[in-house]
């Protein structure tokens, strides 16, 4: 099996993004993660507590204490 | 194309459909331009790519989709390095997402050493996708009931391994692909183990209905060359089932004429 990474679920004021806990900021939305994530554009894919989140709702998807975030896109692969 | 021999159909993939056979991964290139340059030379129309994390504090540089051209290649997401059906199917809908496309290679591995498929679920996996309207080109072995399996379940292709991914042992068990291909009534396209452009022959010779290949092209000592290569034997390999093997016999038969050759009596 691949190494698993530590998964406890992000608490309290914290949130999970790809695997990492941080810590929650009010009215922070998806696409202000993508913007520090420097990963604004096509070719990138969110899921938000196992949903994919539609790219048409990533500027009102506001991130909530909690949650855990993968942010994805595309990489060279067979 | 010669006005003797007929055009080949193209391959029919769902709502896609192909002209080249060969699909080519966008993986372990030394640089960006190179798997641009290998990508146009191995004439593939399709190419698959990975979905992974994008990670934090990146040092700006080259970036791969600016060296993938989106509009000429159909580009084929797969969920490679998933251990499990969940995060198989997770990936799928995030590539979905991504690229507004149904199309996915789905790969559900079982073993960390050997990257063999776990069936049960690549099985179960194939089901969930299919019914969510996913175009489902799915890996396997090449265990001949499991690409039935996959095929009942309502993959548009199955794609068996030739041997395991990145090995480069070409085809191991031509009899078990010929048998997958026999009973085949969706494409199978021939993906992992492929070593060098006359392995990409073999298995088309075999009938499969395409090639789908990687590490033997960015790992070749030059790329390019065996991109041109893989290209040429995919086609070679093709024309050469269409046309159809002579029988095999036990002993010599003359090419030439046995009458006429001098110093014989009349």
């Amino acid at each position: 099996m691949p190494p698993v990474e530590e998964s406890h679920p992000a608490s309290g004021e914290s949130v999970r993004i790809n695997g990492k806990n941080q810590p929650w900021r009010p009215d922070w939305t998806v696409t202000d993660l993508l913007k520090e994530l420097d990963a604004a554009g096509p070719g990138v894919a969110v899921e938000r507590n196992l949903e994919v989140v539609r790219r048409q709702k990533f500027a009102s998807t506001v991130i909530q204490p909690g949650d855990t975030l993968e942010v994805v896109r595309l990489v060279g692969g067979g | 194309m010669s006005e003797h021999i007929p055009a080949d159909n193209p391959l029919v993939l769902g709502a896609f459909q192909f002209d080249s056979r060969l699909f080519l991964g966008t993986g372990k290139y030394a640089t960006y331009p190179q798997m641009r340059d290998a990508l146009d030379l191995s004439g593939c129309e399709c190419v698959t790519v990975a979905v992974r994390r994008i990670p934090q504090d990146e040092p700006p540089g080259e970036r791969f989709l600016d060296y993938l051209d989106m509009d000429r290649y159909t580009i084929l997401p797969n969920t490679a390095g998933c251990f499990d059906a969940e995060s198989a199917l997770r990936t799928a809908r995030l590539a979905r997402e991504m690229l507004d496309t149904n199309l996915i290679k789905l790969e559900v591995l079982g073993d960390q050493k050997t990257l063999l498929p776990e069936p049960v679920d690549t099985l179960h996996a194939t089901e969930v996708l299919v019914k969510e309207g996913f175009t489902v080109l799915v890996y396997t072995s090449d265990d001949v009931m499991q690409a039935k399996r996959l095929q009942e379940a309502g993959a548009t292709a199955v794609m068996p391994a030739g041997s395991p991914i990145g090995s480069g042992q070409g085809i191991l068990n031509p009899l078990n692909l010929r048998l997958i291909i026999e009973q085949a009534i969706v494409p199978i396209i021939v993906d992992a183990g492929v070593g060098q452009a006359s392995d990409v022959a073999i298995a088309m010779e075999l009938g499969a209905d395409g090639v789908l290949m990687n590490t033997a092209v960015a790992a070749a000592q030059d790329p390019l060359r065996m991109a041109r290569a893989v290209n040429l034997a995919c086609k070679a390999g093709r024309d050469s089932f269409l046309a159809g093997r002579m029988d095999k016999r036990m002993c010599a038969m003359p090419s030439s004429p046995e009458k006429g050759v001098i110093g014989a009596g009349a």
